[in-house]
């Protein structure tokens, strides 16, 4: 059993007399798929917030990697540790090329949270430029490459803002609802993509309402309702899991 | 043919760039000559205000953040070098260096406390820190700014290094670099050349992963932050550099006449350099550049002309009509030159926000397609 | 103490025209969504509709001086004093309060034209070119005031009566030699009336139910099919009218010049700031609580210790603040944050 990539240990939080998340503890494994479902109000956005540092918990810990605190970081420290994430709406830089969307994250790894050096020339940055242009092909958006990305579609930005996270070759991909608003087209489209991407061994969590992507990529699954965890285990457990059943009040058909 | 020039265009390097920035503002003098611009007071307005903009524009064009108090710096330039003339020597460098770094450490502190905020709050809170050191200059700062009078140089100025070296001489020195006076062309020439390096580092710094970033950060900071950088010293940096250019404006000011004061520091100076940068092109190398041409070269122009001149102008025409139009056009010019600023200011932000540069842009995207339509009606033909 | 009782007054009425010019930025700032740097312009326009109104009553003519008999000497007497005698001295005598019948009609046409001509057409606009276009309006109408007024503060006296001094002393029980100026009071209980009144305003009638309800949400609003365009019109009007009618009264305190609309602005952004942008009650007590401050920061005990400390201590405040609790005084969570 290697070293869990992310270990959440006790994590309680509370908004005044509302508790948003009861002693919640996960581990994901390196190389698996979690995904973490659960009906409305759940607590899967505040579970999520936690994460990436926008809050911190009344009590736990989270710990990356085995060591490295996450809570109290600032969002760009806890992607300079190697978690990069992915939101319900696409969040691309709308005025650069895609080239350029793609390079931008490759500098900030290799040069950290602040570089300043006065006489560096884009024009000699060969390597994270080939670099880019294959992480576009890697999407399928190379033919776009000098293409201004806000005149993309929203599946389209969803690659983009794929391709920015894996050119970083983060140890966690985060995915917020990747197929948000999707049409079943561009959901079946993207469930591709991250299957690929999956193949390439990336660890990764996925917060999904749609069952099909869940089902699809998958390897555990745990499930929140009213801010605790009340079961995890592969797809077919959780999907004859009763206790979950009625959790989603035969919302959803599982 | 025209496609081949294009083509050549695109693949400037940065050297062909910069020779050809050389080149073009070191003659100056030649091809302003046929618009009556040729003249080493105008030219020297042209040049520094140059910097100040190309300075500017490394802030708001890049990042998007628009700071209303630059002209602080320009002010803070101008008292720093002629500190320098009067305490050390007549020499510029010194001044220049001393002018650049002291706003380099201001822009340092008021970066600092204004880049905890973003978007309007941003540009309020540049604009209360200017009017502060704008009050402080008038008041409490008056030792070091001489207030109303403004500073100037002296005869009993202590001068230390110069006077170590030589004798003073009567009268009053005036500013030069190891003998090379600093009035007329020789004073234009030298700031030409400073303003040559400092478009090569605004050039470098546009075209750097740096640059980069700060367009990343304009275009969606959010998104920077998540993909582990620090955007903070990323906009305070920006925020020092174009404080740095502002105050080597601001010194180039004084060398080509030492004296500051403290109305160089209103926010009516501020309100210049954005429209400057906004007419040329926000976030375009040579935008800047071009929007300080058109403005300084239509304010020499417009704050000449008195209703003498105007009456002469419209002179053909009989009486009545005469002096109709010279009541009509009169408050628009001479001291009135500020109130077509502010029209001229607002037509751009209406119509053209994009500035020149995107009109140019325009008629390019025009003109291409005429010639692609004119290309495909040939080949049909053939 | 008196002369601490002296500079609150003086905070106090300062404060009132900084809070008349805030709460008119924040309506239009919540209501309409725009940043408008031509605000401080709309209180010029009416401190100088005073100016106008009081030039016009006082337009004479050359007429003999009858008191000079060895040679023809002329004097100006105004006309208004030459067809109604003394009733028309006392009409000129009260140019300023009269003004304010001209500065209410000349002020709402002046807003409606900014917001039918310029404002509406920058509401879907960025905030950086609504303060942009903005800015280049009040840099053109500070301009227009020049060419017409003038680069010089032109002196505009309150009506006789009400020059002088009132010795509120007595009402207070601090002695009879505890003076301050009418005027003044009467500026400060007009500033007091028209806050009042707007708030009442907003809160009483269902125009206002509208308007509160717009500035929480905009797009809420114009989905319940409530005309907006029109709603804004007004209140762009109503604010505009709020800011000349505070101008003009202020005319006798501060001899108008042309860039006080300028200098008032910048200030008023500060305040906006400082009580919370988008809060109403943010900006009207942070207007009174910074006029007070900078009052209280201009007496000699403490310009001793913190020279020319009157200048900038409203922009100190506002950094602190800034830095400290972002969301101003009473600002809401989430307006404008980041």
């Amino acid at each position: 059993m290697s070293k869990p990539v992310l270990k959440i240990s006790n994590v309680n939080k509370s908004f005044g007399g509302l508790q948003a998340l009861r002693d919640i503890n996960l581990e994901i494994e390196k190389g698996k798929v979690h995904a973490i479902i659960g009906p409305n109000g759940a607590g899967k956005s505040t579970l999520l917030n936690v994460l990436v540092g926008l809050l911190e918990p009344d009590s736990g810990s989270v710990t990356f990697n085995g060591g490295i605190n996450v809570i109290g970081k600032s969002p760009h420290e806890i992607n300079q540790i190697g978690l990069a994430r992915v939101f319900q709406t696409p969040e691309i830089f709308p005025d650069l090329s895609l080239l350029d969307n793609v390079m931008i994250p490759a500098f900030s790894k290799r040069d950290g949270a602040f570089h300043f050096q006065l006489f560096r020339s884009l024009a000699s940055e060969t390597k994270i430029t080939q670099e880019a242009k294959e992480v576009l092909a890697s999407v399928g958006m190379e033919a776009k490459a000098e293409e201004t990305a806000g005149s993309l579609s929203r599946g389209d930005k969803r690659r983009l803002e794929l391709a920015m996270c894996l050119i970083q070759h983060p140890d966690l991909l985060l995915l917020d609802e990747p197929t948000a608003g999707m049409a079943r087209h561009d959901t079946n489209k993207t469930i591709e993509l991250l299957m690929q991407i999956k193949e390439g061994g990336m660890t990764k969590i996925i917060i999904e309402h749609d069952m099909h992507v869940v089902f699809s990529l998958a390897d555990t699954i745990s499930v929140l309702s009213q801010g605790a965890i009340i079961a995890s285990g592969t797809p077919d457990e959780i999907r004859g899991n009763p206790i979950v059943q009625e959790a989603y009040l035969g919302g959803v058909e599982l | 043919m025209m496609k081949r020039l294009m083509n050549i265009f695109k693949k400037q390097s940065d050297l062909t760039t910069i020779l050809l920035f050389a080149a073009g503002v070191l003659t100056m003098p030649i091809w302003l000559d046929p618009i009556g611009a040729n003249y080493p007071d105008l030219l020297q307005k042209f040049v520094i205000f140059g910097i100040f903009a190309v300075g500017y524009n490394i802030l708001f064009g890049l990042t998007g953040y628009l700071s209303f108090g630059h002209a602080v710096f320009l002010g803070v330039g101008s008292y720093t070098a002629v500190w320098s003339f009067k305490l050390f020597t007549m020499n510029v460098l010194p001044a220049m260096l001393f002018a650049t770094l002291i706003s380099g450490l201001i822009a340092a502190a008021i970066g600092f406390v204004s880049m905890r905020r973003s978007g309007i709050y941003f540009s309020i809170l540049t604009l209360a820190f200017a009017q502060m050191f704008y009050n402080l200059a008038y008041s409490v700062l008056i030792p070091i700014t001489n207030g109303e009078t403004g500073l100037q140089l002296r005869m009993h100025d202590i001068r230390i290094i110069d006077n170590y070296f030589s004798d003073p001489l009567p009268g009053l020195p005036s500013t030069e670099l190891f003998g090379m006076s600093m009035n007329g062309y020789s004073g234009f020439y030298f700031c030409a050349v400073v303003l040559i390096l400092a478009f090569y580092v605004a050039m470098k710094i546009f075209r750097s992963p740096f640059g980069m970033k700060l367009k990343a950060i304009k275009s969606n900071q959010h998104r920077m932050r998540y993909i582990g950088s620090d955007t903070r010293p990323y906009l305070i940096t920006a925020f020092i550099i174009s404080g740095m250019f502002a105050g080597l404006a601001g010194a180039l000011l004084a060398v080509t006449d030492p004296l500051a004061g403290a109305e160089r520091m209103q926010w009516t100076a501020s309100g210049e350099v954005i429209l400057m940068t906004i007419l040329g092109g926000v976030g375009t190398l040579f935008g800047p550049l071009i929007g300080v041409g058109v403005i300084k070269y239509l304010e020499n122009i417009f704050s000449a002309i008195n209703e003498a001149v105007l009456h002469n102008f419209f002179s053909f025409m009989p009486l009545w009509a005469e002096n109709l139009l010279v009541a009509i056009t009169a408050p628009f010019v001479g001291e009135g030159w500020h109130l077509t600023l502010g029209i001229l200011f607002m037509i751009i932000i209406i119509f053209l926000p994009g500035g020149l540069m995107e009109g140019f842009q325009k008629i390019k995207r025009r003109y291409l397609t005429i010639s692609m339509k004119d290309s495909e009606s040939t080949t049909k033909q053939e | 103490m008196d002369s601490i009782l002296i500079q609150l007054l003086n905070g106090l009425d300062k404060g009132g025209a900084y809070a008349l010019i805030a709460l008119g930025l924040t309506l239009v700032f919540g209501t309409l969504g725009v940043v408008n740097f031509a605000h401080g312009a709309l209180f010029l326009i009416g401190a100088f509709c005073a100016v106008t109104f009081q030039k016009i009553l006082t337009f004479s003519k050359q007429v003999l001086d009858p008191n000079i008999t060895f040679f023809d000497a002329y004097i100006e007497q105004p006309y208004l004093e030459l067809w109604f005698g003394e009733t028309g001295l006392a009409i000129i005598d009260y140019a300023v309060p009269l003004s304010i019948i001209v500065t209410i009609p000349t002020m709402l046409l002046v807003g409606l034209a900014m917001e039918r001509g310029l404002i509406r057409h920058f509401y879907k606009r960025t905030h950086a070119e609504q303060i942009l276009v903005t800015f280049g309006l009040a840099i053109v109408l500070q301009e227009i005031i020049r060419h017409f007024f003038g680069a010089n503060p032109i002196p505009t006296p309150a009506p006789d009566i009400v020059s002088g001094s009132a010795a509120i002393g007595t009402w207070i029980g601090l002695g009879e030699n505890f003076v301050y100026p009418w005027w003044r009071l009467i500026y400060l209980a007009s500033s007091i009336t028209i806050i009042s009144s707007v708030f009442a305003f907003l809160n009483l009638t269902t125009f206002g139910m509208v308007v509160r309800a717009g500035m929480f949400d905009r797009q809420m609003v114009a989905f319940l099919g409530i005309n907006v365009q029109r709603k804004f019109t007004i209140i762009f009007g109503l604010a505009a009218v709020v800011a000349g009618v505070a101008g003009a009264m202020y005319a006798p305190i501060l001899p108008p010049d042309y860039h006080m609309g300028m200098d008032f602005l910048v200030i008023s952004f500060v305040i906006v700031v400082v009580g919370g942008m988008g809060s109403l009650r943010g900006a009207v007590a942070a207007g009174f609580l910074l006029g007070i401050l900078q009052s209280l920061a201009s007496m000699t005990v403490v310009s001793s210790l913190f020279p020319g400390i009157d200048q900038i201590i409203i922009y100190l405040v506002a950094v602190v603040i800034l830095l400290t609790r972002p969301r101003g005084l009473m600002g809401r969570k989430g307006v404008m944050e980041d």
